[in-house]
């Protein structure tokens, strides 16, 4: 519809004088699920405008890993994305491994692919679940994080812990699986699975999340690459790279999995995409459960591996070893490494420069969240306040992981 | 193509210009001057066979006190170029020698859109400059916040007391002309 100044019906109408109006959103506000401000320029609904601000949630992750141990960032790198906290842990030890040059134990390995798709699905969940609260479908909500205090309690059976797990460690895993584990795992991700569908068919073919979600928020190849955009952003935008197909880690050739992609890199594809990663990962962890090897699940070498308990209480020498590793620490050489994971917002990467000292000379993290959240404002430009919602709930911003 | 058949090529190509060469666990990283940087990203960027179109990261280093004397280099800070090439599925690290502080590195985000922030980190974390940067302000620490966190002399438990609340975040409209 033609607007009354520019010759609509009732032209006869004297134009009304209006002027731009800015608006803040954030940092606290319900819908940013974060603390991100975002100031907008708008022209009636329309935004003309918009500068985004970050910082908020800055910790000195970075300068506070470079003053540890190694295996004291364990913890901490989980706090960078919260939603799935073991992929971060997860990614944070497959880079200091590479650093100290050494090959994690087969079984460790599939126990760190089942925890890290495990936290991709819970990823996902919050993820689909708030977008959709935000656009006004709350019962979606309900489902989703239903399944992830389901897959947190398989979390604390496993590690005794329910959010931030603590799990891995550089050269393996804390402990092996319980007995019964596995099976109460397969349960629970077959109902997963059927509660993905269920979800899935709610809102796929729906009129009203269609009308929100198409064409809004758009990301095109172009802009993609502009921006470094990875994971289901990029993935919804055409573009089919996936760190763990393109440059395979913990055994992922393996198992046989798809990419999902979307076509215009709209909000709607970002949905459904995440959609079928979770299918995907519960194809994964199926396989991964199905093909685990026996074995130990930590590496066997002294200078990175705590010793037994009952070595280190029984012999001097495991009492020995344990006091150095806790006391001196883990001592890489010297060198630099940049290691590549597919987080859950996309690829999460440590580069770690060393001295050769027990803790890193530098750590840098490149967080997924900070190169799609840089390209958000110029996604959100010309559409309406409620499309930015839309849009940044499907982007998946973490605060934790972006400002580190 | 493998990372050290791209280390060859950009050796073949630059020369001299190389200032030093890195090779660990397969990975593989030059070390150039500001000058160079421009023209060697372009290079990688359209050069055929590496085709390094994406840039993944941005991250400075400060080496002051870092290693023996073995360690010793000309130049204070460093900033790390992560590039990948999604066609060939290979990655390389550029890395730019800053000698200090008064040295200024030429930006690159016309180049690649994702700079902006990432230069405006590097900038926030270790006060290195780059030109042509059409936004140079703190991105992670606050607007009154004095030095720079990452570099190695700024004491890790050191607070700042921080009262103003940051200005109009508007003037990024720049990036769009």
């Amino acid at each position: 519809m033609k607007r009354l100044d520019q010759g609509g019906p009732g032209t006869h109408v004297q134009p009304i004088p209006t002027e731009l109006l800015t608006i803040n959103i954030g940092p606290a506000h319900p819908a940013t699920h974060g603390t991100l401000r975002l100031q907008l320029q708008l022209d009636g609904e329309t935004i003309v405008n918009c500068g985004a601000e970050i910082g908020y949630l800055h910790r000195g992750y970075e300068k506070q890993a470079e003053s540890t141990f190694y295996q004291l960032v364990i913890p901490y790198a989980e706090r960078l994305n919260y939603m799935g906290p073991v992929n971060n842990s997860n990614a944070w030890c497959h880079a200091c491994e590479q650093l100290l040059g050494i090959e994690v134990p087969a079984r460790a390995q599939a126990l760190r692919v089942i925890t890290s798709e495990m936290g991709r699905i819970i990823d996902h969940a919050v993820c689909i679940g708030t977008n959709l609260v935000d656009i006004g479908a709350l019962t979606n909500f309900w489902y989703m994080y239903n399944y992830r205090e389901k897959i947190y309690d398989l979390y604390e059976e496993l590690t005794g812990a329910r959010m931030m797990v603590n799990y891995p460690r550089i050269g393996g895993v804390a402990m092996d699986a319980p007995d019964g584990w596995f099976e109460s795992l397969i349960k629970v991700i077959d109902e997963m699975g059927e509660a993905v569908g269920d979800v899935r068919s709610l809102v796929e073919r729906n009129r009203i999340f269609m009308d929100r979600t198409i064409g809004v928020g758009a990301i095109t190849k172009e802009l993609a690459i502009q921006h470094s955009v990875t994971g289901p952003c990029l993935r919804a935008a055409g573009i089919p790279y996936d760190v763990r197909k393109a440059q395979p880690y913990w055994g992922y050739e393996k198992y046989d999995f798809d990419i999902p992609t979307g076509e215009g890199g709209d909000t709607y594809d970002r949905t459904i995409v995440r959609f079928r990663e979770m299918e995907q990962s519960v194809r994964i962890i199926k396989q991964a459960v199905a093909s685990i090897p026996g074995g130990p699940v930590m590496v066997d070498d002294h200078l990175v591996a705590l010793p037994p308990k009952d070595k280190v209480y029984n012999t001097m020498e495991g009492l020995i070893n344990h006091f150095k590793l806790i006391m001196h620490g883990i001592r890489p050489p010297k060198g630099e490494i940049y290691s590549a994971t597919e987080g859950g917002c996309g690829e999460l990467g440590f580069y770690i420069v060393s001295d050769g000292s027990p803790s890193a000379w530098r750590v840098r993290i490149r967080p997924p969240c900070f190169a799609n959240y840089s390209v958000f404002p110029k996604i959100i430009t010309g559409g309406m306040v409620a499309d930015a919602v839309a849009a940044l709930g499907s982007i998946n911003v973490i605060a934790g992981e972006l400002d580190r | 193509m493998n990372e050290s058949d791209i280390l060859a090529r950009v050796k073949e190509r630059f020369g001299a210009r190389v200032l030093a060469e890195y090779t660990f666990r397969g990975q593989t990283a030059v070390t150039i001057a500001p000058e160079t940087l421009r023209e060697l990203l372009l290079f990688l960027r359209d050069d055929q066979e590496t085709q390094m179109d994406w840039l993944m990261d941005v991250g400075g280093v400060d080496y002051l006190g870092y290693g023996s004397d073995e360690d010793e280099r000309d130049w204070r800070f460093e900033v790390a170029y992560q590039l990948y090439s999604m066609g060939k599925n290979h990655r390389f690290r550029v890395k730019v020698a800053v000698r200090d502080e008064t040295v200024e590195i030429p930006s690159v985000w016309d180049l690649w859109a994702i700079a902006n922030w990432e230069e405006r980190e590097v900038w926030d974390m270790f006060g290195i400059r780059f030109t042509g940067h059409p936004n140079l302000r703190r991105i992670l620490c606050h607007d009154e916040f004095v030095g720079h966190a990452l570099r190695k002399d700024y004491p890790i438990n050191k607070r700042q007391k921080l009262s103003q609340p940051s200005e109009m975040i508007l003037c990024e409209k720049v990036e769009w002309a």
